[in-house]
């Protein structure tokens, strides 16, 4: 009977299934005695809201997807069908498309959590990168699902972002005909987009998995960007964190219902109750709100392949965040200087949405391009210079007993604690 | 670090600088008004939709189609079987064809679609100096502060200011965009004869077919909002509950 799991498990029935496929004793060691930072605050929930979200969102996609007709001529119709005869489909609709707002105001969080107290420094760097893959795919679904409605915008969101890749020189007209299956939003791009929009929730899952994976390896971070170093510095997961969890989600819902409820259309575009018309053009074209930074960026440089670049260069520069920031301290706490320019950069992306949101004309052309500045030289310049200038605060002994030592005399910051520090990365 | 403030600063001034800026040549805005349908609580006035039910049979559907409506729906404004039964009788739709493959019409039953005025958008063109009315199943929703807007709209007829020249075949209205549009003032005070003895003014009409407008775009308002209600109470005390347990559960970690 060699390699059979060893269970400790009471109920024979939970016994022998763990005895030959021991996730039981998998869950209870991820998620029931998993070791955590005792430190955690409440920026720490945002990870389980963005697992809640995604559930959310296929629960109810898979619902919607069985009343939903993918065709230009039904499309709209049948999305009203939900909304009025389908039993509680006006209920799934609007926690479905409020769920992406959720999805996206949840996961912006996350990052901001992951930025401020350096969560993607060693050894977390691959945590971090697939992170942003999954942001990527996120972005992507949600792009396609608001074409499905086929409403105006949808139409015209459509048709301005599948035209970007026209900007790609050479290939760029073949590129946009190949994604379009035709020569211009048609049928075909809204089939392959429903297509890929129930494909995609699942490859994210597939991610969310290797994340988690990740993270179960490194173990979290925590608010004082030390390590773990003894027993004394964690709790198991449940039930601390779970209950600690819970009560994140339980506001998360609360706001969650407020959207659905009371202001289901807050976040969207009137334009999307207009169904959509190839021959009329909407004054101002404008994607979900949760786009408009990269819109704004994309609208702020003249040349269009410039701005195409500029574009996913943004988000681009976060795969290359954990090199890039050099100093060796993870948490805000501890950096002066960092503190405030995080700020700053959270401003500069509020900006940005703000200027994404209005017509590209005067003073939001400034905006956009001062903010656009802003960010590139926040992650591609500031960063790699302050780790260098910027002098950390003296880091605590250890989380169980968050003391600051005592800087000897002389002043700085002193030697700092073994193990406190990210490790610096080799050189290659 | 004396810099970083600075830059936020900028930042933050650069972006509230923009609110001074009045928008140039854009329509008026239209007036907040109050809803028995605003706020958390809002129901529909049954009274109110009625009226404007037949103010829309009476004058809407002369040029707008409502595509998404059924007969049936009508149940929901307080009208009994019966009446629903009688107003789709009194409409004439296309009843597929007969025997030998000829288009017939019929009267329409309570499970069909509201009448549309015209056959196809073409038609509807033609019969409006080429501009299309649209659709006014969604007006509401499809418009930003749809109730506030059609209301205004519906009361925003004005001579053209001094220096505005107004096209052939267009009205000056305050609050379109463009501020000149191709329906003529639709109401009139006494367009219609209210059964229940209401004066219909236009302001009257108008807030009437707001009512019902609002209802045909957003037919679930009652529902979700009485459903919301106690959903946000079960998740406050949910909330409260959770933080309990938890406090008990963290009380001995230091």
């Amino acid at each position: 009977m060699a390699g059979l799991h060893k269970s400790e498990f009471e109920n024979p029935v939970v016994n022998w299934i763990d005895t030959r496929m021991p996730i039981f004793t998998m869950m209870q060691k991820e998620y029931g005695s998993f070791p955590t930072p005792k430190n955690f605050n409440y920026f720490w929930n945002f990870g389980a809201l963005a697992m809640i979200s995604l559930a959310i969102m296929i629960a109810t996609g898979i619902f919607l997807a069985m009343n939903y007709t993918a065709h230009t001529t039904l499309a709209f119709d049948s999305v009203e069908r939900i909304m009025r005869d389908v039993n509680y489909g006006w209920l799934l609709r609007y926690v479905h498309a409020n769920g992406a707002s959720m999805f996206f105001i949840v996961v912006y969080i996350h990052i901001f959590r992951a930025l401020y107290y350096g969560s993607y420094k060693a050894p977390r760097e691959l945590l971090f990168m697939l992170g942003v893959v999954i942001l990527l795919l996120m972005m992507a679904t949600a792009f396609m699902g608001y074409v499905l409605p086929w409403g105006q915008m949808s139409y015209w969101g459509a048709t301005v972002i599948t035209n970007l890749f026209s900007a790609i020189p050479i290939v760029g007209e073949s590129i946009v005909t190949w994604l379009w299956g035709g020569f211009s939003v048609d049928n075909p791009t809204l089939n392959r987009f429903y297509s890929l929009h129930y494909l995609m929730p699942f490859m994210i899952t597939g991610v969310v998995f290797l994340h988690i994976v990740a993270l179960h390896i490194t173990g979290s971070n925590n608010p004082l960007g030390i390590d773990v170093k003894t027993p004394q510095d964690t709790l198991p997961f449940h039930p601390y964190y779970t209950a600690k969890d819970s009560i994140g989600i339980c506001v998360y819902l609360l706001v969650f219902a407020g959207l659905v409820f009371f202001a289901p259309n807050f976040l969207n575009h009137p334009d999307n109750y207009i169904p959509a018309n190839p021959l009329v053009t909407p004054a101002h074209i404008v994607p979900e709100w949760y786009f408009l930074p990269y819109y704004a960026i994309l609208r702020s440089v003249p040349n269009k392949l410039g701005g195409v670049i500029l574009m996913f260069s943004s988000i681009a520069v976060l795969f290359f965040l954990p090199w890039l920031d050099t100093s060796p301290v993870r948490s805000s706490r501890f950096r002066p200087i960092y503190k405030q320019l995080i700020l700053v950069m959270v401003a500069s992306f509020l900006v940005l949405g703000y200027v994404g949101g209005k017509p590209p004309e005067g003073i939001y052309v400034v905006l956009g391009r001062v903010a656009t500045a802003y960010w590139f030289l926040h992650f591609l310049v500031l960063l790699p210079i302050l780790g260098k200038l910027e002098k950390p605060l003296p880091l605590p002994e250890s989380i169980a007993r968050p003391v600051v030592r005592r800087p000897p005399p002389g002043g700085g910051g002193g030697p700092l604690p073994q193990g406190a520090t990210a490790k610096p990365m080799e050189k290659s | 670090m004396r810099a970083a403030a600075l830059a936020l600063g900028l930042l933050a001034s650069a972006a509230l600088a923009p609110c001074a800026f009045a928008q140039g040549h854009e329509a008026v805005r239209a007036p907040k008004e109050s809803w028995s349908f605003n706020g958390p609580f809002g129901t529909f006035d049954r009274a109110s939709m009625q009226r404007g039910f037949q103010v829309y049979k009476e004058v809407c559907s002369n040029c707008h189609s409502m595509k998404e409506m059924y007969y049936r729906n009508l149940t929901a404004i307080g009208l009994s079987e019966e009446q629903v039964k009688a107003i789709a009788a009194s409409a004439t739709v296309p009843g597929g064809t007969d025997d030998s493959g000829q288009p017939v019409e019929r009267p329409a039953l309570p499970s069909d679609h509201f009448r549309s005025p015209f056959a196809n958008d073409k038609a509807a063109r033609a019969a409006n100096g080429g501009a299309l009315p649209p659709d006014q199943s969604l007006i509401i929703k499809a418009r930003e502060n749809g109730s506030d807007y059609v209301h205004a709209l519906l009361n925003g007829y004005r001579d053209p200011p001094p220096g505005v020249k107004v096209s052939e075949g267009q009205y000056y209205n305050e609050y379109f965009p463009g501020n000149q549009l191709a329906m003529a003032p639709p109401l009139q005070d006494g367009a219609v004869t209210y059964a229940d003895g209401t004066q219909a003014t236009v302001d009257q009409m108008s807030r009437d077919v707001v009512q019902f407008l609002t209802w045909t775009s957003n037919p679930e308002l009652e529902t979700r909002k009485r459903m919301g209600v106690k959903i946000v109470i079960f998740l406050a005390m949910m909330t409260g509950l959770t933080y309990a347990v938890k406090k008990k559960v963290w009380k001995d970690v230091h």
